[in-house]
């Protein structure tokens, strides 16, 4: 066991857990933040994704001990003030999901690409989303959300 | 008409649960319909003011009290609750709305689906709506299942005479504060208004003089015409998008210790060979593991529908029982347990089909095909192959089940991602030993299901280990490794054809021997696994295929269109269970078929659609029963040859067929009924010089009747098209009794880089019944690209997955 402070959506929370375990089941199980998905638990699916410091993480494959004083940032921690950031906004206005299940991580992905690649082509898209599995099969939904969710970011920044 | 059609396959999971409950016109039957169990609407007032509209069946009241009785509030991770177990439709004096969704959300688009059908005919605005998973209680609410693309339909006429009835004790209302005739009053936006005084009240000012008015005869009231329609066919987002988005918790997966105070998590470990039992296992160890509860060897029922033998780990939370999982030592007993392997499967298969035709007959033959075949002008042959798939919804299975020792009779709570809740909660109390009416089922948002929670295994373990570990509740999660693993698969088999050409390039003559599988556990199963319904005329059932295997329907297109025709079966029994799989049956009879009907249309050299189109063209006299008609909510069962026509021609003329393509594209056609819907697909592909497949462009024509919401229609169609390119690529492989794939680093589910550019969705505007589309648009999409990929490259794909036959997709 190993004593850690997570700082999760800019607030630090103190943890006692096993050194391997990983930060998914501190974020599901000790926080109750269940926003983070279990999906393959071997960062095959995206299911997991969260931010370290702005950058996605498979947090299914990141022991909770190896991110402490990093910010953490969940999909509970994106919306501020109950406003949704324009790629959530991107993702309804689009009616993304089908079940649901894979989109906080689909969401996770897209926020830190258009970050890092305002204006991503298809291909630039398809290669950063590649490690994110939807099995509803929302792909064509997610691509569009993410142009339109660059969009609005850029327009709003210009 | 209370069951589903007879010349359609639906699994037996389902029609079982179809058939418990009264699909009749909910309103008729309220009011005398000509049906023996009644029905009955009614309105209450709620505490506080406003109104609630309620339909319910003869003695439901009874069940009513019991779930109000047996169950805590519904939902879980906010407020509670009230429970109205038998609410649709809910208006308070500040103008809210509430609506209760019956049917489980699996990603279908169902909980806004059954919102727009009852506000469509309330006149509400869509923006004072909010939608509720209603409690599960069929008693009450009729059928509370998602599965057979049957959820739109079946609830078609209940909810819009729902919406209509409470519009109508609005509208009473305002005449009677009023003092004018109802006649002169409109609705719109959740508004009353009378023309003539220029008056105007909100639904919610209304809703508690409604609540004390008499619910109005069904003859009174009038359905919307088509042209009225101010919700349906526009593009509506889901009701729980935004909290999807936002990571509100919804899933049976997110329930947690918050939900229910001392939940324990529990992980399951059974023989990677189905049927072996433990013969000993390291528990003393196990049990001194940090975290670990409890640990302990479950008998389980024998049945795979239920409960097989294994290992149980009970821990504080998921990370200790998984990381105790990883320590497990079980020697299992593997002396009964499956040895299925596909490869000896497919050495005898091969055998058998060069034999000739199988020994069962399914259906009626029609003409002499022998006959017929030995004097064509042209023959043709073709050997098809296709393998086992698993379903593998993002969700991996999960169920909270309490098991509560109690005087006044043993109780059981579970909270699941289930797609048929009501046979999971019977299921999981008699595998407990709790009677029915002590057991509640709390529905959660699913998922994924694509069928496979039409299977109740895991809501089974969750019971027994919850009973076993004394009476403490517990959250059961496979990792993707026990669901892989342990899944209801989607049956692999084999097809072997024979067609006839005359002269003039017309198929005369079709001959198909089906060769797939039985219940290997059928000496110790529950019921016989169905893979179409008896003989016609009755007498004894012929060898059932394993669910979701052997052929849909044995007047299944085309055996009503071809003059000579014949269709045998051959079945080997088989372990590894098998299960409904998005268009169970059929999504490999589509390939099957269509791929063989291009095959033919190829020989004659001509073009594939007018072939196609030709052949409906041969509708054989003995048609298929009229079938459908519950509720007005289905089209008749059986392919409609006018329809499957018009959807053909449509999407031949929207892909742009048989005109000059980009340099290296090429294009296959498909069509095929199932669902009751018809859809024809067109694939524009093109392959490089190492077989990689791109497709770059699919066109899906579908006729379903008028479709409800357009973006969750769009969406099953978009991801059925998916889902198609995806089985390209999948298998699970099947040797010595178990599954070799473990997880999604060797089972290739599609990911974004295979999704083409465009799916262009059609729907053509008929005045049908509307019906489902999570499954109809799925079967075609394989065909249309394995015919694209022979338009390409001359090769015809007769083994699934195309990588074994040197393939591969991008």
């Amino acid at each position: 066991m190993a004593k850690v402070t997570l700082n999760v959506n800019g607030t630090d929370h103190a943890v006692d857990v096993p050194e391997d375990q990983p930060l998914l089941w501190v974020l599901r199980d000790e926080l109750k933040l269940v926003g983070t998905k279990f999906g393959c638990g071997v960062a095959q699916c995206g299911a997991c994704t969260v931010h370290m410091n702005g950058q996605p993480i498979r947090s299914c494959q990141t022991p909770a001990v190896a991110v402490g004083g990093q910010k953490i940032t969940t999909i509970e921690g994106l919306a501020q003030g109950g406003a949704l950031t324009a790629v959530q906004k991107a993702w309804v206005d689009h009616d993304v999901p089908q079940c649901g299940y894979c989109q906080a991580g689909q969401i996770m992905s897209a926020t830190a690409l258009l970050r890092n690649t305002p204006n991503p082509t298809d291909a630039q898209i398809d290669s950063y989303m590649q490690g994110n599995l939807c099995r509803c099969g929302t792909y064509l939904r997610i691509r569009a959300a993410i142009k339109s969710a660059a969009r609005d970011l850029n327009g709003s920044a210009s | 008409m209370s069951s589903l059609p007879e010349n359609e396959y639906y699994p037996d999971v389902l029609r079982a649960e179809f058939d418990k409950v009264e699909h009749q016109s909910p309103i008729a039957a309220a009011l005398g319909g000509p049906v023996s169990r009644r029905g009955f609407m009614k309105v209450s007032a709620i505490a506080g003011g406003g109104m609630m509209l309620a339909f319910g069946f003869a003695g439901s009241e009874k069940a009513e009290a019991q779930a109000a009785g047996g169950g805590r509030p519904g939902g879980f991770g906010g407020a509670p609750q009230p429970l109205n177990p038998s609410a649709y439709i809910k208006i308070t004096p500040d103008g809210k709305i509430t609506l209760y969704s019956k049917t489980p959300e699996i990603g279908q688009g169902m909980k806004t689906g059954n919102a727009l059908m009852l506000a469509e005919e309330l006149d509400a605005n869509w923006n004072d709506v909010t939608v509720e998973q209603a409690p599960i209680n069929q008693a009450v609410y009729g059928n509370q299942f998602a599965g057979g693309s049957l959820s739109l339909s079946s609830n078609w006429n209940l909810m819009r005479q729902s919406g209509a009835a409470a519009r109508a004790l609005l509208v009473a209302a305002a005449a009677q504060q009023w003092g004018v005739p109802e006649g002169e009053l409109t609705t719109a936006n959740s508004t009353v208004s009378h023309a003539a005084s220029n008056r105007k009240a909100s639904y919610g000012s209304l809703s508690t003089a409604a609540a004390a008015l008499p619910v109005p005869a069904a003859a009174s009231l009038k359905l919307k015409d088509k042209k009225d329609w101010k919700l349906f066919g526009k593009r509506t987002t889901g009701v729980d998008n935004v909290r999807l988005v936002t990571g509100q918790p919804l899933f049976g997966m997110d329930i947690t210790d918050r939900d229910i105070p001392n939940l324990k998590v529990a992980v399951f470990e059974k023989c990677p060979a189905v049927g072996g039992k433990v013969a000993s296992a390291n528990l003393d160890e196990i049990r001194k593991l940090p975290g670990v509860v409890d640990a302990f060897i479950v008998e389980g029922t024998g049945k795979v529908a239920e409960v097989m033998p294994g290992v149980a780990i009970v821990a504080n939370n998921t990370w200790s029982a998984f990381s105790a999982k990883k320590k497990l030592k079980i020697t299992w007993d593997e002396g009964n347990a499956s040895k299925d392997s596909w490869t000896a499967f497919q050495a005898q298969a091969k055998a058998d089909a060069a034999k000739g035709p199988g020994a069962q007959t399914l259906g009626r033959p029609v003409g002499d095909f022998d006959a017929t075949f030995e004097g064509a002008a042209k023959k043709v042959e073709g050997f098809y192959a296709f393998n086992f798939i698993s379903h593998q919804p993002m969700e991996p299975q999960t169920t909270t089940a309490w098991y509560q020792k109690d005087p006044e009779g043993d109780k059981l709570e579970l909270w699941g991602s289930v797609q048929i809740p009501d046979g999971g909660r019977t299921s999981a109390a008699d595998v407990t030993g709790v009677k029915r009416e002590r057991a509640v089922m709390h529905q959660n948002r699913v998922g994924g299901g694509f069928g496979r929670r039409l299977m109740n295994d895991y809501v089974c373990e969750a019971a027994a280990i919850s009973k076993q570990a004394g009476g403490i509740p517990v959250k059961l999660v496979w990792t993707r490794e026990d669901d892989i693993s342990h899944d209801f698969y989607r049956s692999g088999g084999f097809h072997d054809f024979k067609g006839a050409l005359d002269k003039s390039g017309k198929l005369v003559g079709w001959s198909g021997h089906v060769i797939s599988f039985s219940d290997g556990w059928a000496a110790t199963a529950p019921a016989p696994q169905g893979g179409f319904g008896g003989p016609p005329g009755g007498g004894a059932r012929p060898p059932q295929a394993v669910q979701g295997g052997g052929w849909p329907g044995a007047t299944d297109f085309p055996a009503q269109f071809v003059p000579n025709f014949r269709l045998t079966q051959t079945l080997y029994p088989l372990k590894i269970p098998c299960g409904p799989m998005r268009a169970p049956g059929n999504n490999t009879a589509a390939w099957v078929v269509q791929s063989f009907m291009h095959e033919l249309s190829t020989a004659a050299n001509r073009d594939h659609a007018e072939f196609l189109i030709e052949v409906f063209g041969q509708k054989q006299p003995a048609p298929a029963p009229a079938g459908g008609g519950f509720g007005g909510g289905f089209g008749g069962g059986g392919v409609n040859a006018d329809r499957a026509v018009a959807v053909i021609k449509a999407a031949v003329e929207r892909s742009g067929w048989g005109k000059p393509l980009p340099k290296g594209h090429f294009q296959g056609l498909a069509f095929h009924f199932s669902h009751q819907g018809h859809f024809a697909e067109v694939a524009e592909i093109s392959v490089d010089a190492k077989k990689k497949v791109t497709l770059h462009k699919m066109t899906v024509v579908g006729d379903i009747g008028p479709i409800v919401n357009l973006s969750a229609a769009e969406n099953q169609v978009q991801g059925s098209v998916i889902e198609g390119l995806s089985t390209l690529g999948l298998e699970v492989t099947v040797e010595d009794g178990r599954i070799k794939e473990k997880n999604f680093d060797t089972y290739h589910v599609a990911r974004m880089s295979i999704a083409p550019p465009v799916i262009d969705v059609h729907f053509l505007d008929t005045d049908y019944n509307p019906t489902g589309c999570g499954e109809p648009a799925y079967p075609p999409a394989i065909p249309a690209l394995t015919n694209a990929i022979y338009a390409a490259t001359r090769h015809r794909v007769r083994t699934l997955p195309i990588t074994r036959e040197g393939f591969s997709i991008a």
